[in-house]
């Protein structure tokens, strides 16, 4: 079958590939890119663990095709943390409130997790959980995870972060 | 002194070691992308193989023609069972004592089952590749009801066994059968029911569910020829038990062999054991010369490799009318699917099921399981839970609640009646363990009084008063569950994998500017053991946690260890950390004293270095020590600082743990809610806090899963009807309950720094107290017993079953 | 699982993209979200020999007001319905139905267009579009045509739609102000299909039902209009027998397939209960 070029910004930085129209994104992310950080959990998008930003939506890699990231503005777990390499509040957060465990989650949690603070800065625990219901995790309960993005969006408002009584 | 001086805190502090709620290292690079994953792994010329499989669950196969698949761009090889026969590995031993197709080999025993093995430049064209090889099936009648495996016209599944009357574990009675294992005293118990007052028999059965970690099975394999050396990676739970089958099944020396297991995706026990797709993926290496990735995907996760439980346990109790129990009675029926490919200890078919007897003082008991063979995934792994352990304590935990409700005694007060007595213990158990310790009384009232439960009661029968008068139509059960795990396998008495003993073992080297590393013979697969090891090392000889550098998982690196699973790697591999650590400091004390010009005896230790009795200013800091130790050490003492040991553990370790579950069921759509779950966890001395309360939400999510409706089920034919993720119950954030964590501490005697394992104790206790909260709701309707799992139909049907709806 | 090898398309007109799907024939699939085709795809129980991805296609988007209706063009994804404040005004189901679709991710490239046109009886956008009274713009190699949602179901997968012609449009005729509604749906989790669903808009008037409209998702090849559950509730206040007799004349059109959701029995009872607890909620939500 006939390759398609490609571009598309990843991260700030512009790349380019030759890919087959049937080449999925996120295997041209994992493959073509060598960023591996993009994972792949369950191939029917039920997971989440692909999750990737794509101008501005959080999309689940696996189940959309490269060319149609044609000219997109992608961004995926390697271009999270802060500019000087610092963990950003997101990847602070995961790490403080032991929001993972075996990591295999954490790229597409936290990717999600970016879009919906962005959209929703203050986020409830329900709009929280209804907005990570689109990824699976299968160590943390979740319970962490909730903590970690209100940790995160604690610091990203500038406000002292307070656990909820249990 | 001045001002500056670190207190005693401060410097414990600076330790970060046992009891601190450090912050994981591991977090660093996962958080970031930056985990190395078998996936991960790219090697140059790296070739990619995929498996055709059976649509069929019993078929012949009449031929294979994979002429069109090597006409595909890319396709270099298709591999079948003939191809493997030219090396004699077309069969496998299993963990059991079985043996296992790698490939169809004449017929296939249950859907999906792995038929030819095509190998292609990438996924791509190996995907294009096996949907081109044509496979010619005869179907054959499928046995998927394991209560027909035994009949007398049962299709016979396994013609290689044909004329064996004696298997791994003793005498076969039947085509389909693979071992009858039986323990107690079954006279003694016969007799015990003989004169029972009340007695209770149920069939209790515990569904067939998956592991399923995130991250599926997977591995690259690759051969150079030049040198004879075989490299793996893999998801591998146990990488040196994977080294050890790979050389005696491949007839290759076992230093040729690297195995490596990096980062690991959750492991369940999904991956301790041995699948086709490792043997095909080496095949292919050595036949290629080049290396050969394998992945499988979820489907496959989900229907061929690695299932768990899958056990029918007709369960009896005999007890007094006062509710002293007095005798207990299980058969075990276990489907094991097409293979015995159970991974459990050697000596062990039915795992260690024999803690049936739980928390309770049976003074008789009388167990027997029979394995059997059907038309479905082979295994019987143990999902998160120590080998059967989730099976034994469901099936006690069940009863004990369907006695109670017999008795007319609330479950709790019946289960306080009868526990161990914290005197009794070291316990003798009628079915053989020997339990090390236990406060079962104190965790129990402590779980009670937390959640008001006496309240609950009584807030129950308003409701049940209520739903009768026609006011609503909502039910409400509370669960309640009281466990006893054993974990940490094993001592090498009655534990072994295919003769090697379960011990664990730990390697330290401590460098000279008082940093070091330590290596390890397990393997976490999410369970922070690079953060939680240098704790236990950092309390153990007073160098802080952060100067300690965890490795695991290089079998070329890492001192030989039995891996992790079955939460054994605190029981057995902890200990071994703690006792290499001790042989460290031993040594740094000889030095210390040198150095401080005294003798050891007069050496105290004080938190991070030595100091001598009686004089507080003359002290060596343990970093100071490793600095001596590559320069003035004593003279005839060695150079160095390293220690190795491994550790056999004298016994088991027993946590456990109360759990009460309360949860409304709407009886008209069979919808429920769990209002709340209260976990109380008794897992000795706690390493990290953080760490044990995530590993508890953990397993109470996947308890919850697995009792609420994670099921893998086949219809009639053989098909598997749950083999997404769709359909598998696999819940997400909505969906998951919060969960409520507690702890008591009663430290283990015999392992060195009292800790007891606690990552599978949530998935243990769990499951009962969920399936015990549905059944107690369901309970003043006049049902007994519910069978699993409890998804929202099935709840509709119960209510059916006890006429809710001709009522109302 | 990976994908079969196709061409791809990405036509920036309406008119290309009916060319191309005419031209390609019963070989060429139209792309939207792709969350349905995708994963049938990768499995290779579907096997387009091209793929048409309408993206490009100008003037499939957007959410305008016309009047007395309200037009949506295909490849509006429910995260923009969602984010709609014409749709949370006119039709405030459309959004509530919407969030019970899928995921978020899901939701960001899901599209009304793609949940309509394929037929898959676990959508749950036709029946609500039956229920709302839609009708969906369909452009094809003859022109255009207007066809009622409630025409436009056939079975399983099987639709009006006409070799090589495209959904391009739903056009909905706003309800009347102070109508009721609701839409329940009982799934097992998040990104389920519903087990049953039920779509109620209704308006009252002096506490007795005046209109009703009732639609069941996920219990037929087709989604349904229960006419007779409707008009069971008209003039009444919605007592328990009413509502008993309209969940059995609900219950009396569905033929759901037995599945991991539950046996047919349960999942024509609990239709029963979702027709039921629509009505109940939309008669509060009533003006």
């Amino acid at each position: 079958m006939a390759k398609t070029q490609i571009t598309m910004k990843v991260n700030g930085a512009e790349v380019e590939g030759l890919v087959e129209p049937r080449t999925l994104l996120v295997h041209f992310i994992r493959e073509n890119l060598q960023m591996t950080g993009t994972h792949i959990g369950c191939e029917t998008t039920h997971c989440g663990a692909c999750t990737v930003d794509i101008d501005g939506m959080s999309v689940k890699s696996c189940t959309m095709f490269a060319v149609q990231a044609d000219g997109s503005d992608v961004t995926t777990i390697e271009g999270m943390a802060n500019p000087d390499g610092s963990l950003s509040a997101l990847q602070e957060g995961f790490r403080m409130m032991h929001g993972l465990q075996c990591g295999f989650c954490t790229p597409g949690m936290i990717m999600r997790a970016q879009r919906l603070l962005k959209e929703n800065p203050s986020p409830t625990e329900a709009e929280i959980r209804m907005g990570i219901s689109g990824n699976i995790c299968r160590c943390t309960g979740y319970q962490n995870i909730v903590k970690a993005i209100q940790y995160a969006a604690a610091k990203i408002n500038g406000v002292e972060f307070r656990e909820a009584a249990e | 002194m001045n001002d500056m001086t670190p207190t005693r805190e401060q410097r414990t502090a600076a330790l970060e070691g046992l009891g601190c709620k450090r912050k994981r290292v591991e977090d660093i690079r996962f958080t970031q992308g930056k985990g190395n994953y078998v996936d991960d792994v790219k090697l140059p010329g790296m070739l990619h193989g995929d498996f055709v499989r059976s649509p069929h669950a019993h078929a012949r196969v009449k031929s294979i023609d994979d002429s069109e698949a090597l006409k595909v761009p890319g396709v270099l090889a298709v591999i079948t069972a003939e191809t493997l026969k030219t090396v004699n590995l077309a069969w496998m031993p299993t963990l059991a004592g079985d043996v296992q197709m790698v490939l169809a080999d004449g017929k296939v025993l249950f859907q999906n089952q792995e038929v030819a093995f095509v190998v292609a430049t990438d996924r791509y064209a190996a995907d294009d590749g096996i949907n081109k090889v044509k496979v010619e099936y005869e179907p054959l009648p499928p046995l998927i009801d394991p209560f027909k495996a035994m009949d007398a016209d049962a299709p016979v599944l396994r013609e290689d066994l044909a004329g064996k009357t004696t298997g791994a574990h003793g005498p076969r009675k039947h085509h389909n059968h693979i071992f009858e294992w039986t323990v107690g005293d079954k006279e003694l118990t016969d007799a015990a029911f003989k004169k029972a007052e009340v007695t209770i028999k149920e069939m209790i059965s515990y569904h067939r569910t998956h592991p399923s970690p995130l991250e599926t099975c997977q591995c690259v394999c690759s051969f150079d020829k030049i040198k004879g050396e075989l490299t793996i990676w893999g998801t591998f739970q146990a990488p040196h038990v994977i080294r050890t089958v790979v050389a005696l099944i491949a007839k290759l020396p076992e230093q040729k062999i690297h195995v490596i297991s990096p980062d690991i995706g959750g492991g369940f026990g999904n991956k301790v054991g041995a699948y086709p797709g490792y043997i095909c993926a080496a095949v292919a290496s050595i036949v290629t010369g080049k290396p050969v990735k394998w992945v499988e995907d979820r489907i496959e996760n989900l229907t061929a490799t690695s299932f768990a439980r899958d056990y029918h346990m007709t369960t009896e109790i005999a007890a007094t009318k006062q509710g002293k129990v007095t005798g207990l009675r299980v058969h075990v029926l276990a489907d094991h699917g097409a293979f015995d490919a159970c991974a459990d200890p050697s000596k062990w078919p039915a795992g260690f099921f024999n803690i049936v007897t739980g928390s309770y003082d049976f003074p008789t008991a009388h167990l027997a399981v029979d394995g059997i063979y059907t038309n479905k995934a082979p295994g019987g792994v143990a999902y998160r839970c120590s080998f059967r352990v989730t099976e034994a304590a469901y099936c006690i935990e069940r009863a004990m609640d369907i006695l109670a409700q017999k008795l007319g005694m609330d479950p709790a007060e019946l289960r306080l009646k009868n526990f161990i007595r914290p005197e009794q213990f070291p316990y003798h158990s009628a079915l053989g363990w020997e339990y090390d310790s236990g406060d079962y009384g104190t965790a129990m009232r402590k779980a009670m009084e937390t959640v008001k439960y006496a309240e609950l009661r009584k807030e129950q029968e308003a409701l049940r008063a209520a739903f009768k008068r026609g006011e609503t139509r909502e039910i409400m059960g509370i669960g309640v569950s009281f466990f006893t795990e054993i974990v940490g396998a094993g001592p090498s008495k009655n534990c072994d994998i295919l003769g090697i003993a379960m011990f664990d073992s730990c390697e330290i080297r401590m460098h000279p500017t008082g940093a070091g590393i330590a290596r390890m013979g397990t393997k976490s697969q999410g369970q922070g053991h690079e953060t939680t090891w240098a704790q236990i090392i950092a309390t153990e000889i007073g160098i802080p946690a952060d100067n300690i550098m965890v490795e695991e998982g290089n079998t070329d690196t890492a001192p030989y260890g039995l891996g992790t699973y079955g939460s054994r790697s605190t029981p057995v591999a902890g200990a071994a950390i703690a006792m290499a650590a001790r042989k460290i400091k031993a040594k740094a004390q000889m030095i210390a004293a040198y150095k401080l010009e005294v003798h050891e005896d007069d050496l105290e230790w004080d938190i991070d270095g030595f100091r001598v009795k009686g004089l507080p200013e003359k002290f060596m800091s343990m970093k100071d020590i490793c600095w001596a130790a590559y320069n003035s050490v004593p003279p005839g003492m060695e150079p160095g600082l390293e220690a190795v040991s491994y550790y056999d553990p004298p016994n088991m370790t027993y946590p456990f743990g109360a759990y009460i579950c309360v949860m409304t069921i709407d009886v008209d759509t069979g919808v429920y809610k769990v209002r709340r779950f209260y976990a109380l966890d008794d897992c000795g001395t706690r390493i990290n806090p953080m760490i044990i309360e995530g590993q508890v939400h953990g397993g109470l999510t996947e308890a919850f899963a697995i009792a609420m409706g994670q099921e893998i089920r086949y219809d009639a034919e053989g098909n598997v009807v749950t083999g997404s993720f769709m359909d598998f119950f696999m819940p997400t954030a909505v969906e998951t309950p919060h969960w409520e964590t507690d702890f008591t501490v009663t430290p283990s005697p015999h392992h060195p720094i009292g800790a007891k394992g606690v990552g599978e104790s949530p998935n243990v206790g769990g499951v009962p107290a969920f399936s015990n909260a549905v059944n107690d709701a369901f309970s003043f309707l006049g049902s007994t017993h519910i069978q699993m799992p409890h998804d929202f139909w099935r709840n509709w049907q119960a209510a059916k079953n006890l006429g809710v709806f001709e009522a109302a | 699982m990976i994908p079969g090898p196709f061409s791809y398309h990405r036509p920036a007109t309406v008119a290309d993209a009916v060319k191309l799907l005419s031209t390609l024939g019963d070989e060429a699939r139209p792309l939207a979200g792709g969350h349905s085709l995708v994963p049938m795809m990768k499995l290779r129980l579907a096997t387009p020999e091209h793929l048409v991805d309408l993206h490009g296609v100008a003037g499939l988007k957007g959410i305008r007001r016309d009047g007395g209706k309200v037009v949506i063009g295909a490849m509006t994804t429910q995260h923009e319905l969602l984010a709609s404040d014409e749709i949370a005004k006119s039709i405030p189901i459309l959004q509530e139905t919407a969030l019970l679709i899928a995921d978020p991710q899901v939701r960001y490239r899901g599209t009304i267009g793609g949940n309509i046109a394929n037929g898959d009886p676990g959508n749950d956008m036709p029946a609500l579009m039956m229920t709302l009274g839609a009708t969906y713009r369909l452009e094809g190699p003859q022109g255009g045509r207007e066809v009622a949602a409630a025409d436009f179901y056939q079975g399983a997968y099987f639709t009006a739609i006409e070799p090589g012609e495209l959904v391009t449009a739903i056009s909905i005729a706003v309800p009347p102000a102070g109508h009721g509604h609701a839409y329940e749906k009982l799934k097992r989790k998040v990104g389920d299909y519903a087990t049953a669903a039920a779509a109620v808009i209704l308006t009252m008037s002096g506490g007795k039902v005046a209109t009703c409209t009732v639609g069941l998702t996920n219990l037929s090849e087709t989604p349904l209009l229960a006419d007779a559950a409707a008009k069971a509730v008209i003039g009444t206040s919605l007592d328990p027998a009413t509502l008993k007799k309209a969940a059995a004349a609900a219950e009396a059109i569905m033929v759901p397939a037995a599945d991991a959701r539950g046996p047919v029995e349960y999942r024509k009872h609990v239709g029963g209960i979702m027709v039921m607890r629509a009505l109940q909620r939309a008669a509060a939500k009533a003006a």
